[in-house]
């Protein structure tokens, strides 16, 4: 569900929320990438980035992280997140079990495995990533980034450069371990369907006069029965 | 294959042919001895005691110095790479201790600090950190930047991110590094014990270069050959092994 409207008005958007962004401005060597750009999560929402190439969407989501902090501006982030890269970004020299666990020094085996479970890797615990298929190893990136029960999880073009039939079925297995752990989500896309399958709200990133805006037109806000039901 | 672990013995036994048959040409022991006339040297002087003695304290030094060398060349290789801007400070430094002869500093070692051990290893530590830090610095700029994202997303702490996300990464150069490291060192130990310390290899080799006794000095030379020999299979190959087991699983 979104921001209650009341709080928002109120107390402004940054004071509510599992993440609050408030960025002044990015640039890169003196080209503005970014304008200003606020918003927040609330626990449980699932929140779409969508926007043109080359826009800054993948800027934005770094800085959310917290991987860049070279910006103007200011980020109030929760303890636990988890980050899906484009790319795997696995460990290839330890085992699939280790990634979980090196990345997440408290995890247990049993909770690894059990995080491997969910996304459908039983049996494959001891094998190196290079060992894995290209989508086993999304898999276990998705793996990684549940098994720290995130209180925020950042996704970046996720499904992209996967087949149709692959991308269904991570868009499917990444839809149930929302829907299961629910964590708050900021996801970038660039393809329609994943946009209104997982998320309560769409942000857009429109071109300003200093770097990229958020476009209020296509701010919209939608209720999912799925999610917040559940 | 068994025909590939025969050519490292062929070319041994192929360069023995050539010391006999310099030796026969030569005609003269007191300067190319041949290969069985060391025995009884060999024999008499680890009888004595005296051989083992000058191997482990020459031993002693080159361990000293190759972990000093590495640990400061992995140390300022990895800021160095990592930063830029420390890299434009410090590699003017780095090309002037890469580019300064080692005697040059083992003797200004000798001169500042007084004859002794800490000069000794001090002297050969600062002849490798340039070579090693070089090394390292390549491998701290390929650093894969997503790994490092990663690891910054997830909150790992720096000593969870050294040790399972920048040293595995780093592993083919610091093995390069330590390769090249051990091959340096103990010629750069043997020539500091020649010029100023009473005990060790070079120091006997420095003795019977006086008394003019060649097949002492080789007796001397090649059982630390054999010894650095020893550590590469013993040590260094496993350890490379071990390293790249992921690579080949
Ligand atoms: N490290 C960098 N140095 C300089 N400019 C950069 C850097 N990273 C990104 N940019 C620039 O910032 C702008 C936004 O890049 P970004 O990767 O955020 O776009 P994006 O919206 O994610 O695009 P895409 O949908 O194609 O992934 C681009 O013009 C890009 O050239
Ligand atoms: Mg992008």
């Amino acid at each position: 569900m979104g921001i209650p409207a009341t709080l928002g008005a109120a107390r402004g958007p940054l004071e509510v929320g599992v993440i609050a962004v408030d960025i002044r401005s990015k640039t890169f060597g003196g080209n503005a990438v970014l304008g200003p750009v606020s918003f927040s999560i609330a626990p449980g929402e699932t929140v779409a980035l969508v926007g043109p190439s080359g826009i800054g969407k993948s800027t934005l989501l770094r800085i959310v992280a917290g991987v860049d902090t070279q910006f103007r501006g200011t980020i109030a982030r929760p303890g636990a997140m988890a980050m899906v890269f484009q790319d795997p970004t696995l460990l290839p020299w330890r085992s699939a079990m280790d990634n979980l666990r090196t990345v997440h020094r408290g995890l247990t085996r049993q909770a690894a495995a059990r995080a491997m479970a969910e996304t459908g890797l039983t049996g494959k615990e001891e094998m190196f990533p290079g060992q894995l298929s290209q989508g086993q190893r999304r898999r276990l990136a998705l793996a990684r980034a549940f098994a720290g029960q995130p209180e925020l999880l950042i996704m970046d073009e996720p499904f992209v450069s996967l087949d149709a039939e692959t991308a269904e079925t991570m868009l499917a297995l990444t839809e149930n371990l929302i829907a299961h752990h629910r964590p708050a989500t900021l996801f970038v896309t660039h393809a329609q369907n994943e946009a209104e399958r997982l998320a309560t709200r769409i942000l857009t990133l429109v071109p300003g006069p200093e770097g990229a805006v958020l476009g209020t037109s296509c701010q919209r806000f939608r209720v999912r029965e799925k999610h917040t039901a559940g | 294959m068994p025909t590939c672990r025969f050519i490292p013995v062929l070319s041994i036994t192929g360069l023995l042919g050539v010391w006999i048959t310099a030796a026969l040409l030569t005609g003269d022991p007191r300067i190319l001895p041949m290969p069985f006339d060391l025995v009884p040297g060999f024999v008499r002087e680890i009888s004595s005691g005296e051989l083992p003695r000058h191997l482990g304290a020459t031993l002693v030094r080159v361990l000293w110095a190759f972990v000093l060398a590495m640990g400061l060349g992995l140390a300022l290789g990895l800021a160095m790479g990592r930063s830029p801007a420390l890299n434009r400070w410090l590699d003017p430094w780095l090309v002037i201790f890469l580019n300064l002869p080692a005697l040059v500093l083992i003797v200004l070692c000798y001169l500042w600090i007084g004859l002794n051990e800490t000069a000794a290893i001090l002297a050969v530590t600062l002849n490798k950190v340039p070579g090693v830090t070089t090394v390292i610095r390549e491998g701290a700029r390929a650093l894969d930047p997503d790994l490092d994202a990663m690891a910054k997303v997830y909150r790992m702490s720096w000593y969870v991110r050294l040790r399972h996300v920048v040293l595995p990464q780093l592993a083919p150069f610091v093995i390069a590094a330590a390769r090249s490291g051990v091959a340096v060192i103990w010629k750069i130990v043997l020539v500091v014990e020649f010029l100023g310390r009473s005990s060790g290899i070079g120091f006997q080799i420095h003795l019977y270069f006086q008394l003019f006794d060649v097949p002492m000095v080789m007796i001397y030379a090649f059982s630390f050959i054999a010894v650095m020999l020893l550590a590469e299979w013993v040590f260094l190959q496993p350890w490379e092994r071990r390293v790249a087991r992921w690579r080949w699983a």
